[in-house]
């Protein structure tokens, strides 16, 4: 019983990093229309440079993770001048190819600096016994990590004058256009926004799964599934379905063989799509 | 008027007639080799141009077609003796019936939904497989030798393979031409402009992607068969390859979406650029890179893919360039 309960315990805990994680991609949804398939190569990016910051300069990982935030942001601003900016109107098609292609831009290069030999960063903080459940440390400060970004984020978008231009040009362009709303720095912003929530998510995730330059793939998969059960657009439906997924790696293995938990995952992903493309949270 | 008098399906067919030509005069096995995989490309980048170019839908997972119908045509063919042509032909049934399902659901969506749940199909189908027992699970089926006496032993049955994807090639690029130059075609392209408007014009949208959507799993059903029959082994990784789908989608794009020519071009173009990064000393290592940044310039500046350049370009080639 309390191997379950850990076991579902570790899953949820886990998926606070996949709804960060998620939540760029839907915020990036929500405001550019732009499906993001560099977002996985964004994520192993912020896997290795917490793990560069570690290793070459004994950087504690979760200071490592400040240095994440800010070359991301700049790293996001970069991708949409390049590869977004001149795309952005032309529609759906062209805009996924393009950020597929930064996509194979990252991982073609990162696979001839880095090898795809897997790397892990040796660190603990230790772990706790609570009635016989066993919390890993750097889990639980990941996912600590999750909620204040997330609150963070949050305060961002509904308080502050560029959060709130990101919500009007996410609610209607023209209309915040006309009163005045930069659309194009808004959008860059946004993309920014959402690749260092990838990045971050990344680098949480490094301190306690071992990774390649290729892991990446795997998440932005989960992070798209997450997206859809929460609602495409809605970051806080992001962090709930981030939380069920990651329950659900944690329940599935009990009753069936782990590999499995993928079917599971992308049968929900297609019956959610078709069934309530708003997603579970989202309004009819 | 007579689809076949007018001077847009002969580039492409001759273009592939001669290449089998060419093959078949010299018997080389290397060269057998390459061609088998262009052809190949050049049949997956056509059927997936039927509903990604002219009806506006981006399949992400035109390979789950290539991979299921390959799995049960192989099946069929290993297991049970059936004979290549009706396992073939079975497993582009097959994919036709999963592209039926499949369809049901997820071509009441459009646009980017379309597209994600597309992705998410393709994950779908290679996890199920990965874990479906009859198929050999991970580890995927390896083919029954006796399967290639019937054709006078292995190197006999290769050129069988080649000279059925050959026919199968050639099939592809005749009925996505007809499809184009019929009313049928016509109103795919109504719905990839306007779907609604389309509807109110009177194009039965529900019905008429569903058939595309058919027509385009057919031929990757029948061309995996022939694909793994000559490989002599079927694994879950080879058969739903995100990375390929992706491929096949850049090969498209790269000779211009909606055109009978363009993927015919762009999937010769990409293999002989792949061919030409990974053997090429330079660029061995960021092969990757290079097909992102070139696919990224394409997209940027050039959207029509280069059979849409030129269409554009030289006015007086349009006839000859469908």
């Amino acid at each position: 019983m309390t191997q379950i309960l850990s076991s579902i315990i570790d899953g949820l805990l886990i998926g606070f990093v996949y709804g960060v994680a998620a939540m760029g991609l839907t915020l990036i949804w929500g405001v550019m229309r732009v499906i993001n398939l560099s977002h996985g190569a964004t994520m192993a990016l912020g896997m290795f440079t917490t793990y560069l910051l570690f290793s070459d300069l004994a950087l504690n990982p979760y200071l490592a993770l400040v240095a994440v935030v800010v070359l991301s942001l700049l790293f996001g601003f970069l991708i949409y001048g390049v590869a977004l900016h001149r795309v952005i109107k032309a529609g759906y098609l062209s805009t996924l190819l393009s950020t597929f292609a930064v996509n194979m831009i990252i991982i073609g290069l990162g696979t001839a600096i880095f090898t795809t030999s897997p790397r892990n960063i040796d660190f603990s903080v230790g772990s706790f016994n609570w009635g016989g459940i066993i919390f890993t440390g750097t889990r639980l400060l990941a996912a600590l990590a999750a909620v204040v970004i997330t609150g963070a984020l949050y305060l961002f978008l509904y308080f502050t004058r560029p959060g709130k231009a990101i919500r009007a040009v996410s609610g209607n362009q023209a209309a915040a256009e006309l009163m005045g709303i930069p659309s194009s720095q808004v959008l860059a912003l946004s993309f920014g926004l959402g690749t260092m929530l990838a990045a971050v998510a990344g680098g949480l995730t490094s301190t306690f799964f071992p990774f390649t330059i290729l892991s990446g793939a795997s998440y932005q998969l989960k992070a798209f599934v997450i997206c859809v059960l929460g609602g495409l657009g809605n970051p806080l439906g992001a962090l709930v379905g981030g939380l069920f997924l990651g329950g659900l790696e944690g329940v599935v293995p009990i009753f069936m063989p782990v590999s499995w938990v993928t079917v599971v995952e992308f049968v929900l992903f297609v019956l959610v799509l078709v069934v309530r493309p708003t997603g579970l949270l989202g309004s009819k | 008027m007579n689809p076949f008098r007018q001077s847009g399906l002969w580039p492409s067919f001759l273009l592939v007639f001669l290449v089998g030509l060419v093959v078949l005069a010299l018997r080389q096995d290397t060269l057998r080799e390459t061609a088998f995989t262009g052809l190949m490309f050049i049949g997956l980048a056509s059927s997936l141009n039927i509903i990604m170019g002219y009806t506006g839908y981006v399949n992400f997972g035109h390979i789950v077609f290539f991979g299921m119908g390959g799995y049960f045509g192989f099946y069929l063919l290993s297991e049970f003796g059936w004979p290549l042509y009706l396992a073939a032909l079975a497993g582009g049934v097959m994919a036709m019936a999963i592209a039926f399902i499949i369809g049901a659901a997820v071509l009441r969506l459009r646009g980017a939904y379309f597209a994600l749940a597309t992705i998410g199909v393709n994950q779908a189908a290679g996890a199920f497989v990965s874990n479906f027992e009859p198929f050999g699970g991970s580890i995927g089926l390896s083919i029954n030798f006796s399967a290639y006496d019937r054709y006078g032993g292995a190197g006999q049955a290769l050129w069988l393979s080649f000279i059925l994807l050959w026919v199968v090639t050639l099939a592809v690029l005749v009925v996505s031409y007809l499809v184009k130059r019929s009313r049928f075609g016509l109103g795919l392209i109504a719905i990839r402009e306007d779907e609604d408007t389309a509807m109110v014009m009177g194009v039965k949208a529900p019905r008429d992607k569903t058939k595309a959507f058919l027509l385009s799993a057919f031929f990757p059903g029948l061309i995996g068969t022939l694909y793994f029959f000559k490989n002599g082994n079927v694994q879950p990784d080879d058969a739903f390859n995100f990375q390929m789908s992706l491929e096949v989608l850049v090969m498209v794009m790269l000779g211009g979406n909606g055109t009978l020519l363009g993927p015919v071009l762009g999937a010769f173009c990409y293999e002989k650029l792949r061919d030409y990064l990974l053997t090429s000393v330079f660029f061995k290592d960021l092969q990757l890179a290079t097909t992102g940044l070139i696919l990224l310039l394409i997209v940027l500046f050039v959207p029509g893919g280069g059979v849409g350049w030129l269409r554009k370009r030289f006015p007086e080639l349009r006839k000859w360039l469908e």
